[in-house]
């Protein structure tokens, strides 16, 4: 019977894992990742200039898709 | 006033220098700075802005990433941005402090551009944060509503050289695409859940049924059958309202029968579950709906920068200047009332029909007819709306409101209200799923009849597996995969085609009308020829130098004409708006223009197409500056004629007649002078006598007719540019695939007919199992998967195939 056990445990352990998965899938459709896959790919490219206010503070705000409308 | 005050520029000296901020050639070195040169003074004050915040990092990432500032923004031009109705309607968001307004920027189009705009903090501070869409070239901006206004924010892009593009439409009219992130989502759960249901029953598959294995199986069983629920209840919800839709109307479409069977493999499923009899279907479920899933996405695909449904609303400005009592009042386009005066600053959209009342009008229609020369209009003549004034500030007298106007009429015609013109119901998929549908219904009641003589407990479960192995979906599968690769295939090529239906569409069409300028004739390419006494080579060089500096179209095309010679600088420059241009060079006197300009009487009607020369008083003759046909027009009309019946339907004279005769095979109906209305009759004519048109035009007088026809083309020098309402899109650098283009498209059917030949083997073989009642799941299992992929596979190797003919098409020519 030990057998059976661990099968339990493992299929408990991989439905878990894939429901994170799609709990991830779905935060990422809810909140617009895939309404516009160029402009980021672009984005990510700059440079921050050194010496003037951090570009971190702004990027850490809000993104104004993820807000309801 | 301004109107009449030539500009004058001392010295026009030649250099080879680009512009820093737009990259265009500089023609005078008036605009310097330190040591970059700029086109004209508004490239000039962009770069000075540009330079003031900090932001030259713009001209780092791409160069010259600007576009030219020649044209000033008018002051107050953002003014109706302050009313309480404008900004509800364009503000997406709003709570306490902040407000979020998304602006369509039709600018946009390189990595600066995306740079700048998401700086646009530094230069207005109250802005919070601002975020481009490359593809949909807008831009989303959160600002503080209590320290700035949408109107400066406005401002602010206009500043940089982004105007925001605000139109009617965006007040008046309905919202365009939204973000459907339910397509997505289904998608993905369908995967998910069929991945799952999958592995969890494959020790169902090799029937591994041990002792003590009861327990893992039955747990098993309901961890699919948990599993299945969002599938059968939300994926597949689709199917179930739009086969519901069709049965409300009598109309059996393919989606009833496959929610029927989705319904009833889910049913004998869960009582397999239950009753303990069975372990279900599940799999080949949740498998099928997922496929088909995958084909609905592949055939819908989206274009962002381009709409098919555009109307005159997104043409026309959202506010004009209306003149009361000799005050100038912003008001909303909408509210134009017969009687009002309108002033139309440079570059603006005639919204309503008008008398000129002030100024001089020089008219650009491209938006109406793809005609892009301008048209002279003088004070007391009627000017229609949806033209652009080029020239100085002008004022019209409106005699007709918007709605009502020559070109707006043509919107609250039948063709328009009618709405969708595509009957979904007529294409052939339908009527092929309907015979299916009933030959597996005649099996299903023959093999229910056979076993109640026979076996009557066989009854319901060869019953069942009838119906769940044989659905129509691997037709559905077939139809929306090759339209899938037949939209890729055709968009590569250049045509963007609206929907599925329109390639359908295409493969019926048994004649086509094609409208002149703009659609058969280049937009903005000429032909020039010159008329008089050959001119010297110093002549020749004389013009040239004088063209060189001036930016009319007209010269433009002159300059180009003529051949490749060393510049003179000019002294004396002097352009006389809607005239022509004057200037010293090397001591000669050179006057090009319209004849009224030059002092002479001309026999042929200066029709803004010929231009006059006068050297030192002496008069030498004129360009004579044709719209230029196409290239491979001749063979393109010769290729279409041996299959359809041909018509041409312009809105122009009949001078270019002789010429389009030859073009022509005889008999060929060429009609002229036709109005935007007589275009629509002219295809309803053709319609009624039976025929499929397919309209090819251009602008907004042919708006109609593409509404009307059974497939409208537009043809797009610049796909970014504004098109009309069409069911199809053509890039008019491809116009010479048109006939290739179309015949690939009759190979759509022949397609989807193959591969739903291949899928009745598979149902075949499935229902011989299925009518004798010994489906097992295994044999189901394995093949949804096997006919669904091999159907898949079918339709992109046949897709390709014939891409191949289309592409040696390309290079032939």
């Amino acid at each position: 019977m030990r057998f059976m056990s661990a099968m339990f445990i493992m299929i408990g352990a991989s439905l878990v894992l894939a429901i994170g998965f799609l709990v991830a899938f779905i935060w990422s459709v809810k909140s617009k990742q895939y309404e516009d896959d160029y402009t980021p790919s672009v984005r990510m490219l700059f440079d921050p200039k050194p010496g003037t206010e951090s570009n971190l503070e702004q990027s850490n705000q809000n993104s104004p898709q993820t807000d309801k409308k | 006033m301004d109107l009449e005050e030539p500009i004058i520029i001392d010295k026009v000296e030649v250099n080879q220098k680009t512009c820093y901020h737009c990259g265009e050639p500089v023609r005078n070195t008036n605009n310097v700075i330190e040591d970059k040169q700029f086109c004209c003074s508004g490239c000039k004050t962009v770069y000075e802005i540009i330079n003031e915040n900090d932001l030259c990092d713009y001209y780092s990432i791409d160069e010259t990433p600007g576009l030219k500032q020649d044209k000033q923004i008018r002051k107050g031009k953002f003014d109706l941005l302050e009313s309480d109705e404008v900004k509800s309607k364009l503000i997406t968001f709003k709570d306490q402090n902040h407000s979020h307004v998304v602006f369509y920027l039709p600018q946009i189009h390189c990595s600066s551009c995306i740079w700048i705009l998401e700086h646009l903090n530094r230069i207005n501070p109250d802005i919070i944060k601002s975020q481009v869409n490359f593809l949909k070239r807008e831009i989303t901006v959160i600002y503080n509503h209590h320290r700035t206004d949408l109107k400066v924010v406005a401002e602010n892009l206009a500043l940089i050289g982004y105007e925001p593009h605000v139109s009617l439409n965006d007040i008046d009219g309905k919202k365009i695409k939204k973000y459907d992130a339910s397509k997505i989502l289904k998608l993905g759960i369908a995967g998910f859940c069929f991945g799952n249901i999958m592995m969890l029953s494959f020790p169902e598959y090799f029937a591994i049924a041990e002792e003590g294995d009861l327990k893992l199986k039955s747990l098993f069983a309901y961890l699919n059958l948990a599993l299945s629920l969002p599938v059968f209840f939300y994926c597949s919800a689709d199917f179930f309202v739009s086969g519901y839709k069709g049965i409300k109307q009598s109309f059996l479409n393919i989606d009833a029968p496959i929610a029927l069977a989705i319904l009833i493999t889910f049913g004998r499923s869960v009582f397999e579950i239950l009753t303990d009899t069975g372990a279900g279907y599940l799999d080949s479920m949740s498998g099928i709906v997922f496929f088909m899933l995958i084909g609905r996405y592949v055939q819908t695909r989206t274009y962002d920068t381009i709409s098919f449904d555009r109307d005159f609303k997104s043409y026309f400005p959202l506010g004009i200047t209306i003149i009361e009592n000799e005050h100038e009042i912003q008001k909303p386009v909408s509210s134009i009332k017969v009687g009002d005066i309108i002033k139309i600053h440079n570059d603006e959209i005639i919204p309503a029909d008008g008398i000129l009342f002030l100024g001089k009008a020089e008219i650009d229609y491209s938006f109406v007819t793809g005609e892009s020369k301008p048209i002279s209009k003088n004070i007391g003549e009627l000017v229609y709306a949806g033209g652009k004034q080029v020239n100085a500030a002008i004022q019209l007298k409106v005699v007709k409101e918007v709605t009502q106007s020559y070109l707006t009429k043509l919107w609250n015609t039948e063709a328009f209200r009618a709405g969708a013109k595509e009957d979904p119901h007529q294409s052939f998929i339908h009527k092929l799923s309907k015979y299916f549908t009933y030959i597996l219904f005649s099996i299903a009641i023959v093999s229910a009849i056979y076993w109640s003589i026979y076996d009557s407990s066989k009854v319901w479960s060869a019953v069942t597996a009838v119906l769940i192995v044989a659905c129509p979906c691997a037709l559905l599968l077939s139809a929306t995969f090759t339209n899938g690769n037949f939209i890729r295939i055709l968009n590569k090529y250049g045509l963007y085609v609206k929907n599925e239906r329109t390639i359908e569409a295409l493969s019926k069409i048994t004649s086509i009308v094609f409208d002149k300028t703009g659609t058969i004739t280049e937009q903005g390419e000429s032909t020039v020829t010159f008329e008089g006494k050959a001119l010297t080579n110093y002549q020749s060089r004389l013009i040239k130098s004088l063209t060189y500096a001036s930016n009319h179209p007209l010269s433009r095309d002159i300059y180009k004409y003529l051949p490749i010679t060393k510049l003179f600088p000019i002294n004396f420059y002097k352009q006389h708006l809607g005239m022509g241009v004057s200037g010293q060079i090397d001591d000669h006197l050179i006057e090009i223009g319209s004849s009224s300009f030059i002092g002479i009487k001309s026999d042929t009607k200066f029709d803004g197409s010929f231009v006059h020369i006068k050297i030192d008083g002496e008069y030498l003759g004129g360009f004579r500056i044709n719209n230029k046909y196409r290239t491979g027009l001749n063979q393109i009309i010769k290729k279409l004629a041996q299959s359809y019946r041909l018509k041409l339907v312009s809105g122009d004279n009949e001078l270019e007649r002789p010429y389009l005769e030859t073009l022509f095979p005889k008999k060929t109906e060429l009609l002229f002078n036709q109005k935007p209305l007589h275009k629509l009759d002219v295809i309803k004519a053709a319609q009624q006598r039976g025929e499929k048109v397919l309209m090819v035009g251009d602008g907004l007088n042919d708006a109609g007719a593409l509404k009307q026809s059974d497939v409208g083309l537009a043809i797009s020098d610049n796909s970014n540019n504004f098109s009309p309402a069409c069911d199809a899109i053509l890039l008019g650098s491809n116009f010479k695939l048109l006939d290739s283009l179309i015949r690939f498209a009759n190979k759509q059917k022949f397609i989807i007919n193959a591969s739903f030949i291949l899928s009745i083997l598979y149902n075949v073989i499935g229902l011989s199992f299925a009518v004798q009642g010994i489906l097992m799941p295994v044999v189901a299992a394995i093949l949804m998967p096997i006919s669904s992929l091999s159907i898949i596979f079918l339709t992109t190797i046949l897709s390709s195939f014939f891409e191949k003919r289309l592409l040696n098409d390309k290079n032939h020519f």
